[in-house]
């Protein structure tokens, strides 16, 4: 049990943190708007929980603009993909082994 | 057990946010339905103008006893209907999703249903132009099968941002039109089938697959 737990994501260990990985899995980019939209964030908690993942390097922030307003766009690294499908696997396992 | 239920429930809500950020979930069945009923309504103002023979009204061979001004007439009938029908079944279409999206608590307009927009405007479009492009060369009964099979492709095309079943409906657009090319004769009968069955088949299969069950309920919260 305990190595299952080992391989735990720490960085995961917010729901938040995990939600916005599994939306970024399946879109290419999206924006912060996108974003809190989805996961009913407030503007605070979800660039917090997004600093934290992009300074994992999960994340790849990219701000543009469109016209004057600013445009901020998120999408997964290589590196988080890898993460999120780990915490998965460990999660399915530690499922399957109960 | 209660750190089991914790991770199935963060893997059930996983799941549904992948489905529900990458695809556009709120097309209602209704709109189908509602989409159907008016092509019937556009196809029987056509049979009634033209008052031919329901099963071979727009045949080739029928037509060209007729001149030029006949031709051009019939022309701008046809086309002025169709694009009545188009815009109508486009509004209630559009009404009956803004319906379901609220339901649903979630929006319409969203990066998933801007995908899907795109994903069929483009072979929608591509349609619209071959078909005008028809039209100027006078072979009308062509443009019937051109639409259908236009719109399957739009359709399929479109499927993959929204609910998967739109994909049979495609499929059966397309074949429609194949057929119907072979069969000049029984163009309006086609497109009866095409747009108005069809439409109206998929509607009530998708509303009472997805929303029979929810669409007394109060607008759902967000999960």
């Amino acid at each position: 049990m305990k190595d299952l737990l080992a391989q735990f994501n720490k960085a995961f260990e917010s729901k938040a943190r995990l939600n916005i990985m599994s939306v970024l899995m399946v879109n290419d980019t999206q924006s912060f708007n996108a974003l809190k939209e989805l996961l009913g964030l407030t503007d605070g908690n979800l660039a917090t929980h997004l600093r934290a993942l992009e300074e994992s390097g999960y994340i790849l922030v990219q701000k543009q603009f469109i016209g004057r307003k600013p445009n901020t766009i998120y999408s997964a690294t290589a590196s988080g993909r890898q993460a999120f499908s780990d915490h998965l696997n460990a999660l399915e396992e530690f499922i399957k082994n109960l | 057990m209660h750190e089991s239920r914790e991770h199935l429930q963060t893997l059930t809500e996983i799941r549904s946010l992948m489905e529900r950020s990458a695809k556009f979930l709120s097309l209602s069945g209704l709109s189908g339905v509602s989409a159907g009923v008016i092509a019937l309504a556009g196809a029987a103002v056509v049979y009634g103008r033209l008052q031919t023979d329901w099963f071979r009204l727009l045949n080739y061979n029928r037509l060209e006893p007729y001149d030029n001004s006949v031709h051009a007439d019939i022309t701008q009938f046809l086309v002025t209907v169709a694009l009545v029908v188009l815009g109508a079944a486009l509004l209630t279409g559009l009404y009956f999703t803004i319906r379901k999206a609220r339901r649903q608590g979630h929006t319409v307009w969203n990066a998933s249903s801007k995908r899907l927009l795109w994903a069929m405007t483009v072979p929608l479009a591509t349609g619209g132009v071959f078909c005008l492009a028809l039209l100027s060369y006078n072979l009308i009964w062509l443009a019937f099968p051109a639409t259908l099979i236009f719109y399957g492709m739009a359709l399929l095309n479109g499927s993959k941002y929204t609910l998967r079943d739109v994909e049979s409906l495609a499929y059966c657009e397309i074949g429609l039109g194949l057929v119907s090319l072979f069969w000049p004769g029984y163009n309006l009968l086609a497109w009866t089938i095409g747009f108005g069955i069809l439409h109206i088949v998929y509607g009530l299969a998708m509303y009472y697959k997805y929303e029979r069950n929810t669409a007394h309920e109060g607008p759902a919260g967000s999960v």
